[in-house]
């Protein structure tokens, strides 16, 4: 077939397939790798004075307000990642072991249609929610519950936890489904007759083998929430910044684009690092059970 | 039908997913400018004070154009690089896919951000026109994600059946594939179109004063007593996006079931 081709365009395999990829590969070329050499170019020269220097790295990775907004944003997208991911298992359990197979597209469109609504207005239901003057607030003094309203629930970083908990629950179960879906079911069937209990099964079964779907959704978890801007914004009433606020504060009402550029730079090595973990973990995982 | 328990706890997580979203129909009809219980009653005026913004009827206009520009750009980008994938095997394909699927996995502050740098440096005015190269950028690996997967499922032999034929390669694509993935194209133009229309952070940070839904939305949440309001447009846009998304399942089916295939899962 590829030598078909060949002789009718003229054309070898690889160049073919080359003048095909070429705008899209372009495209990204021009507005994604250009603009990531420039920051890191920026991140390695001083403002005004110009020339090469570690300084803004420096100054990032020791002042004690970036390292502290850096934890905030890890410690918030660590907690989020984990409560979605332990919460999203045993969904994508139920549609892929327990549902019938002609009703699982319909379960998973289910599942997927509030992830397809603004972003923005289930952020801000949230805190309609959670406020002050809110819909839990306001509920439980109606019903007679409470007398004034509590103050424990709003502006803090537990309630951006549950808003972006709540924000990515689909991505979790997605890779999380399909990875138990190829489980071979014929082996959950040789575990049980070989005298193991369902639930020794599925340790020594059914979870390491949907692990890939695991980090997968881990992942698909993580990098986002660390860059989140909209939830500090308006669950934390702007009080509790998180990276890519500091990343606009610097950049744009500071102008300092050096600095600014740098904190990106490290925000993507941190995302690149403890993706780069995950990922290796996963891989001694699947190793150490064979 | 087992496990009575995680049927139950599914259900719960279920409600809870869509516990928020609820709320929105009941205070947009709820007579009262303050989002809290008890209900005070039943009313449309939120739905007309909404219809009547100016402002809000300008953002619509801008959204419409950025989301169709980049719905049918994303997907002719997306149709060039799935068909390269499935069809051709070419020395680095691995990192050209991998730049071009790079934003699926960056943060997208980050992206938004290094484009912001380059077009102030290169003096580029900010417009309706670079929220479309930003929207173009993310909705691709969307559409190639969708489209490759249209492609996977033909069947080659149909293509070479048309070049022993004698038809040319264009027009083999033209008469055979192009048919065969319609379905694929208009998912991914559909998705595009709802992910450039929920987009903020690239049209707060590369759209300069041109308002489109998602800055509008943020703006009028700084307003309380225009929340109501913003409760009505987001019952209606929940609406409309349910209505995209059974469009674009349905079309997906159809092309699974043209293709022949099984359906067990959903988008992407």
């Amino acid at each position: 077939m590829a030598q078909e081709q060949a002789a009718v365009t003229g054309r070898s395999e690889a160049a073919s397939g080359w003048l095909l990829i070429s705008p899209t590969f372009l495209y990204s070329v021009l507005l994604l790798a250009a603009p990531l050499v420039a920051v890191l170019v920026y991140a390695l020269t001083l403002k005004d004075v110009g020339g090469f220097s570690f300084a803004n790295f420096h100054e990032v990775w020791t002042k004690p307000i970036y390292q502290k907004l850096m934890g905030r944003s890890l410690t918030v997208s660590f907690s989020v990642t984990l409560v979605t991911v332990a919460l999203a298992y045993p969904v994508a359990y139920f549609v892929s072991f327990h549902v019938h197979p002609s009703k699982k597209s319909l379960w998973l469109f289910l599942i997927t249609i509030p992830f397809w609504t603004s972003y923005l207005i289930r952020v801000f239901l949230w805190k309609v929610i959670l406020g002050y003057n809110g819909v839990v607030n306001s509920g439980l003094m109606s019903l007679g519950l409470i007398d004034a309203p509590l103050q424990a629930i709003n502006y803090n970083v537990q309630a951006m936890i549950l808003t972006l908990a709540h924000a990515y629950a689909p991505f979790a179960i997605l890779p999380i489904f399909v990875s138990l879906e190829k489980i071979d079911r014929s082996l959950l069937e040789a575990g049980q007759d070989l005298g193991e209990s369902r639930w020794m099964t599925f340790l020594r079964v059914t979870l390491p083998l949907s692990m890939p779907g695991v980090i997968a959704a881990v992942l698909i978890v993580f990098i986002p929430t660390v860059g989140d801007y909209v939830t500090p914004d308006l669950i934390g009433g702007g009080k509790l910044p998180m990276i890519a606020n500091m990343i606009e504060v610097t950049m744009l009402k500071q102008n300092d684009r050096h600095m600014g550029s740098a904190i990106a730079v490290t925000a993507m090595l941190v995302v690149a690092v403890v993706s780069l973990i995950f990922l290796m973990l996963n891989k001694r995982f699947l190793r150490g059970t064979k | 039908m087992k496990a009575p328990a995680l049927r139950v706890y599914t259900i719960a997580y279920l409600v809870f997913l869509y516990a928020p979203i609820v709320l929105l129909p009941l205070f947009a009809f709820n007579d009262s400018k303050v989002i809290a219980f008890p209900l005070q009653g039943f009313t449309t005026s939120w739905f007309q004070i909404m219809w009547a913004d100016q402002n809000l009827w300008n953002a619509i206009k801008n959204s419409a154009v950025i989301s169709t520009s980049v719905a049918v750009f994303s997907t002719l980008l997306g149709l060039f690089a799935a068909r390269a994938s499935t069809r051709f095997k070419f020395p680095a394909k691995g990192a050209a896919l991998g730049l071009i699927m790079l934003p699926l996995v960056l943060p997208e502050m980050i992206v938004a951000m290094s484009m912001l740098v380059v077009l102030l440096a290169l003096g580029v005015p900010l417009s309706i026109f670079t929220i479309i190269l930003g929207h173009v950028l993310l909705c691709t690996p969307f559409a190639v994600a969708i489209l490759t997967s249209a492609f996977q499922s033909l069947d080659q032999s149909l293509e070479e059946a048309a070049l022993d034929l004698g038809e040319t390669p264009l027009s083999t694509f033209w008469l055979i594939i192009l048919p065969l993935v319609m379905p694929g194209i208009i998912s991914s133009l559909l998705i595009c179109f709802t992910i450039s229309l929920d987009e903020f952070i690239m049209a707060y940070f590369l759209g300069g004063n041109e308002p489109v839904l998602s800055t509008y939305i943020f703006g009028q949440f700084r307003f309380p007593q225009r929340v109501p309001a913003i409760m009505a447009l987001g019952t209606i846009l929940v609406c409309l996006s349910i209505t995209l998304l059974a469009i674009a399942e349905y079309f997906r089916r159809r092309g699974i079931a043209k293709a022949g295939g099984k359906d067990t899962g959903g988008f992407l």
